[in-house]
């Protein structure tokens, strides 16, 4: 087990060197502007932009200036480790944007990674127990809402009627813990939170119901009852112990997604998290601030394929890694 | 006379479709005696397994529709509540199921869920059922039991696993054992250990059992009784001798001349019984088996035989006379044997 997880340690950094690689390449080395020049601002002369070019390295070939960006990454740069380097924007360090910007979407992720458990989990196991009846059918209902209704749309809507018709709830914006305490801050993520929520806990329901569908009509299930058990120990210990499995799986991938930036939630809503950064960066050409996003978002779907795989093999004893 | 452990009357269990109605079982009348061993054989689709898991409670299809009664030591299974059902559940009747394979919990370890059964209907510590638990592994044959049972059922073979599975079904000393096609997906020397087991553990918890089976041959030198099924009605029943040697209904010779013997001269061919299972949607009027019966004539087609008895104990629901039957089992089933 622990060599597996040493092994599978060196493949995550390998598929990082890959995603580094191939927007590099995009960015520095292909792109269709030089980058030397978006920096150097409006109208510079030829020697300022000789000068930026320098200063960033961009006169060495550009192996040369992978090698070096990957370095920086891997083992600092002048601002400390990780190496993220700097804002064209800005003109300042990327690293506290960065992480600031990171505890944002953390919050977000979950916040709502907590509402669609607790909703599309119990909708789930309802509705596995009683198909086709009317709690059922509306539930499955609601899942094809929640699965069909983009956020854009939702957040929007929510905003509209609980916050400027019912007055209900507050506006966007985020309102950090440490400085509005924890009211305000809760009240501003709720919304959020249930919007982002929705489409999973629609999605997570339907999987737990087909899930615990199929698992209640397995002969260990008809054992489980032959040995008088209570219908509830059938239901809770044997049937959902074996059809969650999956569904954590789909959670870890999907947290691990979140994390990477949740850029419509994190737009509508005016929530200062990384996907709403990353669309900031691309609007205007922040070279390294994209690099820094695309390879944070690949670290944590790579990372959470790998915490997902090795708790698999906690949660089923049949599966075991060498 | 004692009176019987089990008596089933006029048993009917019907599950409305999309398709019609399918009788899966249709008026069965049987029942056992304490420490008797009763062999059920038919088909697939013979209702056997029905049956079996009606008088367990295991039917769980919400839209089944079950009547007549199952009066098992003096009260009726049919009407009785779910949860003094369960009380009866693997306290007074334990069953074995066909695929040890999928029959026990991938994820929990054989130990513990044998030890869960007798949690369930006792009230002891979790360290005194485990205990109990690795005495019945070590009772049902299982080697070094204390390790066995903190393994996991796929560290267990095919066999291992229906020991397990037997284990955990006289782990309370049931008053009857139910082995629905126990040894059907083990190899063929696995199974007479099986069977075996099924036996000794019958004398040392003088407990009666039913063995479902769809092969004559397994289940001859086991049991007391046989009832043989077709299409969700009993056909045949008797003391296994007479099955064998005396055998009354046509379905019966049918399955007598489709036992493979080792010893038959290679020359002979098995004779499988022809045409297919009738669709429990729309069972053949007259006799169910009529349709297959090389032996048929007009009163089969219109007229439902009754299960009568031919001479005592043994009874056999076909309309051919006794002298003709005599006579087909003479000349054309015995010599086979």
């Amino acid at each position: 087990m622990g060599r597996y997880i040493v092994r599978r340690l060196i493949w995550v950094v390998f598929v990082l060197l890959v995603i580094t690689f191939i927007s590099y390449m995009i960015f520095f080395v292909m792109p269709s502007t030089d980058p030397a020049v978006v920096f150097a601002g409006r109208q510079p002369t030829p020697e300022l932009v000789a000068e930026v070019r320098h200063q960033f390295g961009l006169d060495h070939p550009w192996p040369v200036q992978y090698a070096l960006f990957v370095k920086r990454i891997f083992l600092g740069d002048q601002y400390g480790w990780p190496g993220l380097g700097f804002s064209f924007n800005t003109r300042s360090e990327l690293k506290p944007i960065i992480f600031s910007r990171m505890w944002v979407t953390i919050q977000l992720a979950f916040g709502a990674a907590v509402v669609w458990l607790l909703i599309g989990i119990p909708i789930g196991i309802l509705s596995a127990l009683k198909p086709r009846s009317v709690f059922d059918r509306m539930a499955m209902g609601f899942a094809l809402f929640g699965v069909s209704a983009p956020v854009f749309f939702l957040g929007p809507l929510f905003l509209y009627l609980f916050w400027f018709k019912l007055g209900i709830a507050p506006g966007s914006g985020y309102y950090a813990i440490g400085v509005y305490g924890i009211g305000p801050w809760f009240s501003h993520f709720i919304m959020p939170w249930i919007v982002l929520a929705l489409l999973y806990a629609a999605f997570y329901a339907r999987m737990t119901r087909a899930n615990l569908i199929e698992t209640m009509g397995q002969d260990y299930i008809r054992t489980a009852r032959a040995k008088g058990l209570s219908e509830r120990t059938v239901v809770l210990k044997h049937g959902l112990r074996a059809s969650l499995t999956p569904v954590v799986t789909m959670f870890g991938l999907d947290l691990g997604g979140l994390l990477g930036g949740a850029f419509i939630t994190e737009t509508v809503f005016n929530l200062p998290g990384i996907g709403a950064y990353a669309i900031k960066s691309v609007g205007s050409g922040d070279l390294y601030a994209i690099l820094d996003i695309t390879i944070i978002a690949g670290f944590f779907i790579t990372l959470m394929n790998l915490v997902v795989d090795v708790l698999y093999a906690f949660l089923d004893p049949r599966v075991r890694y060498t | 006379m004692p009176e019987p452990l089990l008596d089933v009357r006029d048993l009917r269990v019907h599950f409305p479709t999309d398709d019609g109605l399918v009788k899966a079982v249709d008026g069965v009348t049987f029942s056992i005696m304490p420490g008797e061993t009763l062999g059920v054989v038919g088909e697939s689709g013979s209702g056997k397994s029905v049956s079996f898991l009606t008088v367990m409670g295991l039917i769980t299809a919400r839209q089944a529709q079950i009547q007549g009664e199952v009066i098992f030591e003096g009260v009726d299974l049919v009407k009785l509540p779910k949860d003094e059902m369960r009380d009866v559940r693997g306290l007074k009747i334990g069953m074995v199921f066909q695929d040890p394979m999928t029959s026990l919990h991938p994820f929990y370890k054989v130990g513990d869920q044998i030890a869960e059964a007798i949690l369930a209907h006792r009230k002891i510590g979790k360290k005194e059922a485990m205990d109990q638990a690795i005495d019945m592994l070590a009772r049902v044959g299982i080697p070094r039991p204390d390790e066995r049972a903190r393994q996991y059922p796929h560290e267990f073979s095919g066999g291992m696993r229906q020991r397990a599975m037997i284990a955990m079904a006289v782990s309370l000393n049931p008053d009857l054992l139910i082995a629905d096609e126990p040894t059907t997906a083990l190899d063929v020397t696995v199974q007479a250990q099986i069977l075996d087991l099924i036996d000794r553990l019958k004398q040392e918890f003088n407990a009666a059992v039913v063995i479902i089976t769809h092969d004559l041959g397994v289940v001859a030198e086991h049991c007391d009784n046989i009832q043989v099924m077709y299409a969700g009605r009993a056909v045949e029943y008797g003391y296994a001798r007479d099955i064998y040697y005396d055998a009354d209904h046509p379905y019966t010779w049918g399955l007598l001349q489709s036992i493979a013997r080792v010893d038959a001269p290679r020359t002979e061919r098995l004779k499988p019984i022809k045409g297919l299972p009738p669709s429990l949607i729309f069972v053949p009027p007259g006799c169910p088996f009529h349709p297959r019966c090389p032996y048929v004539f007009d009163r089969c087609r219109t007229e439902v035989p009754q299960l009568l008895p031919v001479d005592g104990h043994h009874a056999s629901a076909c309309h051919l006379s006794l002298e003709d039957k005599e006579r087909i089992f003479k000349e054309e089933v015995m010599v086979h044997q």
